[in-house]
């Protein structure tokens, strides 16, 4: 593997993520608890949209044959998408929804606080961006699910579910191949392990103002890295891929 | 109060409102104007957020990344101007969530525009040009209205709304300069929004009730026709330049009147509309009571934290 | 309904830029003051409209009663001395 198709490779994980997730939250739009919540939302969902633009700008540039960001977005088959599993799970209730959010955010946060430091100037540029947004993502989604969980009793006992459900696909967050190792020795990107005790640390602090308890199912799930998703991800692709597959190749 | 005091002090209020001085949330007010501005606020806030639902019907189809932004941003706005609204109205004492439970009860109205269904993308181009178009013509004169919360409210919805029409016109125009698809598309959502953007200004005058006295209290500038025919007249030729026909044979010139002459307007159809017959009016209002009750255990779960918190704060 | 579990409304203030004061804005609903000053930021200045924000619980704020305008702001109108244009200034100055 070149290392241009490696940077292809983690630019599509890293734009899937935030277009995977940007997507999902974009179908709560005028649907949130109370208004104000609502219109946070899709602040959320508007800079993630806006991060999956660049970040598949610029793996279109690498790819074999050059592809648009929109091309990438919406032509490709399931198993080319590289986002993790976690953010292709459905939104279930608001609590589903801010541990999602926030299991995400606490990786995303210290990883583009690292890659400002890329060698690859052009990401850094982007990741210089997006952690702006994703800092006010994270203390969105933390103090979420701190509210709710140390909020009544049935805000507690459903966020924790939240948490048990969600917590075995964080784990996939850190996942590392030959894409990472050739990445890694260019200096282009941190090293996971470098990372993960980052969120470890996020993740532990919150979840005990939150008063919650890590879960104790250690399994980790993981596939959508490699492209194996999950049964959710078809139905989210074929809604997101109507108009591009049911009117190809026209402009809108 | 005595009869005398409420007549003294409704002279001096309409003379303020002749003078053209706005009148804040504290003054005196009659109750009728109290009554009709809670009614006029809070049913275009619904307005707004009942207005939400059937663009957001199309942000998770919408055909690329621009577009989704584009819309997602617009629809967020529709919130955004839903809570102006409502802010605007508890000035007057009207509480939102009473506010909102008369909405979900079925009480309260709100635009029957958005009791019809978004059937293709191009549903988004008609709603952003025609619906859009139509709801500014109703809100610029209102940036005058005699109630100052109202009135700057708006100014603020008219401020953020620019962009709404011109991204609607966009799509409509990128449609109708598009393959024989498209421009198919584009033509069948003319069609089914064109005579409901009509009916948006509201019965004609002889039949409105409310027009004559929300004159003379200066929270209304122009009546249904007024802005009606406005509408037309702006809006025929943008659909020409594109190639748009408009669905009324009757539409013609009028080289008197300096406007067009346009058919007659189904009202059977905008009174089963507004009494509930719409083609949506059930899914509307079903989809924004499961937000408030699905949201419920949400609300109360931060409230409780809240009231944890300044507990421990003070003790 | 249980009408306590509302959240309670806050009014906000925005300055628009360094150097201007604050201005009213309008309200919103929010459990905490944390939260309020969050969706304010999103209610608010979703177009750079603000630098800073402050929130106000909307009933601690102490209102002047307008029947009593007369008294209160009247006397003020009548003390024209407070405003520079009540001087002469001599044709030589131009800027005092």
């Amino acid at each position: 593997m070149t290392k241009k198709e490696a940077l292809y490779q983690y630019l599509l994980r890293m734009g899937d993520d935030s277009l995977i997730l940007g997507q999902r939250l974009s179908e709560l739009c005028g649907h949130g608890p109370i208004l104000e919540e609502d219109i946070a939302t899709t602040n959320i969902s508007l800079d993630l949209i806006g991060q999956a633009t660049l970040l598949l700008e610029y793996a279109g540039e690498l790819a074999d044959e050059p592809k648009t960001n929109d091309e990438l977005a919406f032509l490709r088959i399931e198993k080319h998408y590289a986002n993790a599993l976690l953010v292709e799970q459905p939104n279930g209730n608001f609590g589903d929804t801010m541990m999602r959010q926030f299991l995400f955010d606490a990786y995303r946060k210290p990883l583009l606080e690292q890659l400002m430091q890329s060698v690859d100037k052009r990401l850094a540029g982007i990741a210089e961006k997006a952690l702006k947004e994703t800092k006010y993502h994270l203390r969105h989604s933390s103090e979420w699910v701190i509210r709710l969980g140390d909020g009544t009793q049935e805000s507690h006992s459903k966020v924790q579910a939240s948490l048990e459900s969600l917590y075995r696909y964080a784990h996939e967050l850190f996942f590392e191949n030959e894409v990472d190792e050739i990445l890694l020795n260019e200096g282009i990107i941190p090293a996971a392990k470098t990372l993960f005790p980052l969120w470890e640390k996020t993740v532990t602090e919150v979840l005990e103002m939150a008063t919650m308890s890590l879960p104790k199912n250690n399994w980790k799930f993981q596939g959508g890295r490699e492209g194996r998703h999950s049964e959710h991800m078809g139905f989210l692709l074929a809604e997101m891929q109507y108009m591009q597959r049911t009117y190809p190749n026209m402009e809108w | 109060m005595m009869e005398i005091d409420i007549k003294e002090l409704e002279k001096k209020f309409q003379l303020k409102i002749d003078k053209d001085i706005r009148i804040e949330p504290n003054d005196w007010m009659p109750d009728a104007y109290r009554k009709t501005l809670i009614r006029q606020i809070s049913q275009h806030a619904h307005s707004e957020v009942v207005g939400m639902l059937p663009e957001g019907n199309w942000i998770t189809r919408a055909p690329n990344l621009r577009r989704k932004a584009v819309l997602l941003a617009k629809v967020q706005d529709e919130a955004g101007h839903g809570l102006y609204l409502y802010s605007a109205a508890e000035t007057l004492g009207a509480d939102r969530e009473q506010t909102i439970d008369d909405l979900h009860s079925g009480k309260a109205k709100y635009s029957s525009i958005f009791n019809y269904p978004t059937l293709s993308w191009a549903d988004m181009g008609a709603v952003g040009w025609l619906v859009d178009g139509a709801a500014i013509m109703n809100q610029v004169p209102l940036c005058r209205c005699s109630y100052g919360p109202y009135a700057r409210a708006m100014v603020r919805v008219c401020k953020e709304e620019s962009f709404h029409q011109r991204q609607g016109f966009e799509i409509m125009t990128k449609l109708a300069s598009g393959t024989s698809a498209q421009k198919e598309m584009a033509q069948d959502a003319f069609n089914r929004f064109w005579w409901p953007a009509l009916m948006m200004f509201g019965p004609s005058d002889a039949d409105s009730s409310h027009t004559e006295q929300s004159m003379r209290w200066k929270i209304k500038r122009h009546t249904n026709d007024e802005l009606r025919q406005m509408f037309v007249d702006a809006t025929v030729p943008q659909a020409e330049l594109i190639g748009l026909t408009i669905p009324d044979q009757d539409l013609k010139w009028n080289t008197v009147k300096e406007g067009y002459d346009y058919g007659a307007i189904n009202w059977d159809e905008f009174w089963q509309v507004v009494g509930g017959n719409g083609p949506c009016n059930k899914e509307r209002v079903d989809a924004r009571r499961k937000a408030k009750e699905d949201g419920k255990w949400v609300v109360e779960a931060a409230m409780a934290f809240a009231q944890k918190r300044s507990a421990k704060k003070s003790a | 309904m249980e009408k306590s579990k509302e959240w309670p409304l806050w009014e906000v203030f925005i300055r628009s830029k360094q150097g201007l004061n604050h201005k009213h804005v309008g309200s919103l609903r929010a459990s905490d003051a944390t939260m309020a000053i969050k969706n304010a930021r999103d209610v608010y200045t979703r177009r750079s409209e603000g630098i800073s924000i402050w929130v106000v619980p909307s009933n601690n704020i102490t209102a002047s009663d307008p029947n009593n305008e007369d008294s209160l702001f009247e006397p003020a109108q009548s003390k024209v001395y407070r405003h520079p244009t009540f001087y002469d200034v001599p044709d030589g100055i131009s800027h005092m």
